[in-house]
C-alpha cells in the first residue's frame, strides 16, 4: 500500500513539477525572447514525455511483474492530456487569436496541425472515458477504445517531426522510444512468454 | 538533451541589476507604476541590461530610422534569440556557444568576376567616417520578427571597390567554417559552410547593408560578428553571418537552405505574406516582445525594392 502511494506521488510529480517550473519562470519573466513559442514547445515536449511514460507502464509491468505501473497509468495519461490542452490553448489564443476561421484554415492547410488536432481529439475521448464508471459502462469496448493512445502518440511524434526545420534529432529520439515501447505490444512478446511458459512447464515435468 | 529541467535562460552577470539601481528601486517602482504591469505581461518587463560593455563602441556618421518608427527590440532579445546553426540549432545556443568564435584578425576575400579582386581587413571597415546606423525590421522565415539598430555600410559601397565586371550577375557569400571554433557543426545539420547569394541588382540596392555593429557597438558574436549581410526585405536566413568570402558570379550561386529544401526556401526568399511556407503561414508574425501576432508586410514593409522584381511571378520565384 505504501509502495502504491509512492508510485502515485511520483506520477503526480511528473505532471506537477514541470508545471510549477513553467509558472515560476513565467513570474520571473524568464521565458526568453519569445515566451509564447517557449511555452508551446515546453507543453508539447511534456505531452510527449508523459505519453511515452504512460506507454512505458505496460512494458514495465511485463519486465518487473509489479502491479503499480498499471495503477498509475491513468494519472500519467491524464497529465499528458492536461499538457496537451495547455499546448492547444496557447496556440489557439496567441497564434490564432481565438479565430475559428483561422483554426479551420490551419486544419485544412497544415498537415502537422491536422495530425496534432486529431491526436487531441483521440486523447479527449480517452480522458472523458477514463473514469471507473465509464470503464464499467463500456466493458470490453473500453479496452478497444483506449488503444487509441497508440495512434495518438504516433501522430504526436510525427506532428513534432513535421514542424522542425532541419535539426530532426529530438523528434527522432521521441519517435525511436515510442517505437520501442510499441514493440512490446507486438505478438512476438506474447510468443516469447508462451515459449517461456512451455519451457517452465517442461522443467516442472522433468 | 531530451529531459532538461535546468533553466534554458540562466541569469548572466550582465543582467544583474546594479546596486545603485537596486537601492533606488522604490522610487523606480513608483515612477513606473501601472505601466509596467502591461509591459511585464508582454515579457518586456525584465530589467533591460546594459549593452555588453566588453564590445568596442563604434562611431557613426549618421543615423537613419527605417522601420516606420517602431520600437527597437530589446538588446537581450536580439542577442539571445538567434539562428546561427554553426553554434547549435536552438535559439539560445548561439549566445551560449559563440564565445568560441575568434573575430580578430579577420579578413574577407573578394574574388570572381571583378577587375580588382582582393582582400579586405575588418579593421578597415570599422573606420568611423564610413559607418552609419540603420534601424531595420528583421523577419525570420519561422514567423517571428524584430527591429534592430544595425551599424555598417551600404553593401554597394564595398562591392564597387572591387569593380565587378558585366559578367557579375550574382554575388555569393560564404560564412566561416571552422569545426574547431564551431564544434556543433560536427552533427552536420546543414551543409557547411553556410552560403547565400543575391542577384547583383539586389546587392547594389541602397537598402542592402553590411552590418559590423549593433546597438552602438561591434556585433556580438551570436549576431554574426564581425560582419554580416543585412537585407531587410528578405527572410532572415538570407542575411548571412560572419562572412569570410564574397564572390562575383555569372550563374546563380548555391544557397544553403535553398539547397536543403528548395520547395520551402526559395533563392529570393523575399518576405511575402501571400506566399506561404509549405508547412506554415507567412501572413502573420510575432514581434519579439509582443504576445499576439501582427500582419506581415509585403517585402517586410520596404516597397522600394518591388521594382527589382517587376515582371516576375513571386509565387513561383519565391
Amino acid at each position: 500500500m505504501i509502495r502504491l502511494w509512492a508510485w502515485r506521488a511520483a506520477a503526480w510529480s511528473l505532471g506537477v513539477v514541470p508545471l510549477l517550473f513553467a509558472v515560476k519562470w513565467g513570474f520571473q519573466s524568464r521565458l526568453g525572447a519569445n515566451p509564447v513559442e517557449f511555452l508551446e514547445h515546453y507543453t508539447g515536449d511534456w505531452t510527449l514525455r508523459l505519453l511515452l511514460t504512460t506507454l512505458a507502464m505496460t512494458p514495465l509491468r511485463m519486465l518487473t511483474r509489479l502491479i503499480e505501473p498499471i495503477r498509475v497509468r491513468r494519472i500519467l495519461g491524464l497529465w499528458a492530456f492536461a499538457f496537451l490542452c495547455l499546448h492547444f490553448f496557447i496556440y489557439l489564443v496567441f497564434d490564432l487569436g481565438f479565430s475559428v476561421l483561422q483554426l479551420g484554415e490551419d486544419l485544412v492547410k497544415r498537415t502537422y496541425i491536422t495530425l496534432g488536432f486529431t491526436a487531441w481529439l483521440m486523447l479527449l475521448s480517452l480522458a472523458i472515458t477514463s473514469t471507473t464508471a465509464w470503464q464499467r459502462r463500456l466493458k470490453r469496448r473500453w479496452i478497444t477504445l483506449h488503444q487509441l493512445i497508440y495512434p495518438a502518440a504516433i501522430l504526436g511524434a510525427i506532428h513534432y517531426l513535421w514542424l522542425v526545420k532541419a535539426d530532426t534529432r529530438e523528434p527522432l529520439i521521441y519517435l525511436a522510444i515510442l517505437l520501442v515501447l510499441l514493440g512490446f505490444r507486438l505478438p512476438w512478446s506474447q510468443w516469447v512468454n508462451d515459449r517461456r511458459r512451455q519451457e517452465s512447464s517442461r522443467t516442472e515435468i522433468s | 538533451m531530451l529531459i532538461k529541467v535546468t533553466h534554458p535562460y540562466p541569469i548572466r552577470p550582465s543582467e544583474i541589476t546594479p546596486e545603485t539601481v537596486y537601492a533606488d528601486r522604490r522610487r523606480f517602482l513608483r515612477q513606473i507604476g501601472l505601466a509596467t504591469a502591461g509591459a511585464a505581461l508582454a515579457g518586456s518587463g525584465r530589467a533591460e541590461p546594459a549593452v555588453d560593455a566588453n564590445l568596442a563602441p563604434l562611431t557613426v556618421a549618421r543615423k537613419s530610422e527605417m522601420a516606420g518608427g517602431e520600437n527597437v527590440t530589446a538588446y537581450t532579445d536580439i542577442t539571445h534569440y538567434n539562428n546561427f546553426y554553426e553554434f547549435g540549432s536552438a535559439k539560445e545556443d548561439p549566445a551560449r556557444n559563440a564565445g568560441r568564435l575568434r573575430t580578430r584578425p579577420w579578413s574577407v576575400v573578394v574574388d570572381g568576376e571583378c577587375e580588382a579582386p582582393g582582400r579586405i581587413d575588418i579593421e578597415e571597415l570599422l573606420k568611423p567616417q564610413a559607418l552609419e546606423e540603420r534601424i531595420y525590421r528583421h523577419r525570420c522565415v519561422e514567423g517571428w520578427s524584430m527591429v534592430a539598430p544595425w551599424i555598417g555600410l551600404p553593401l554597394a559601397d564595398l562591392l564597387k571597390r572591387f569593380r565587378p565586371t558585366s559578367k557579375a550577375k550574382y554575388v555569393a557569400f560564404t560564412t566561416l567554417y571552422d569545426p574547431k571554433q564551431m564544434p556543433e557543426t560536427a552533427r552536420g545539420v546543414l551543409d557547411w559552410p553556410y552560403r547565400e547569394g543575391l542577384r547583383i541588382d539586389e546587392a547594389m540596392h541602397p537598402l542592402a547593408f553590411l552590418s559590423v555593429g549593433l546597438y552602438g557597438r561591434v556585433l556580438p558574436n551570436q549576431d554574426g560578428a564581425p560582419l554580416r549581410l543585412t537585407v531587410p526585405w528578405k527572410y532572415g536566413f538570407k542575411s548571412i553571418k560572419s562572412i569570410v568570402k564574397i564572390h562575383f558570379a555569372e550563374r546563380q550561386p548555391e544557397a544553403t537552405w535553398n539547397k536543403l529544401a528548395p520547395g520551402e526556401y526559395g533563392f529570393y526568399s523575399n518576405v511575402n505574406p501571400t506566399v506561404d511556407h509549405p508547412r506554415w503561414s507567412q501572413a502573420q508574425e510575432r514581434r519579439l516582445g509582443e504576445l499576439f501576432k501582427r500582419k506581415t508586410l509585403m517585402f517586410n514593409g520596404y516597397p522600394e525594392v518591388a521594382s527589382l522584381y517587376s515582371g516576375m511571378d513571386l509565387r513561383t520565384s519565391f
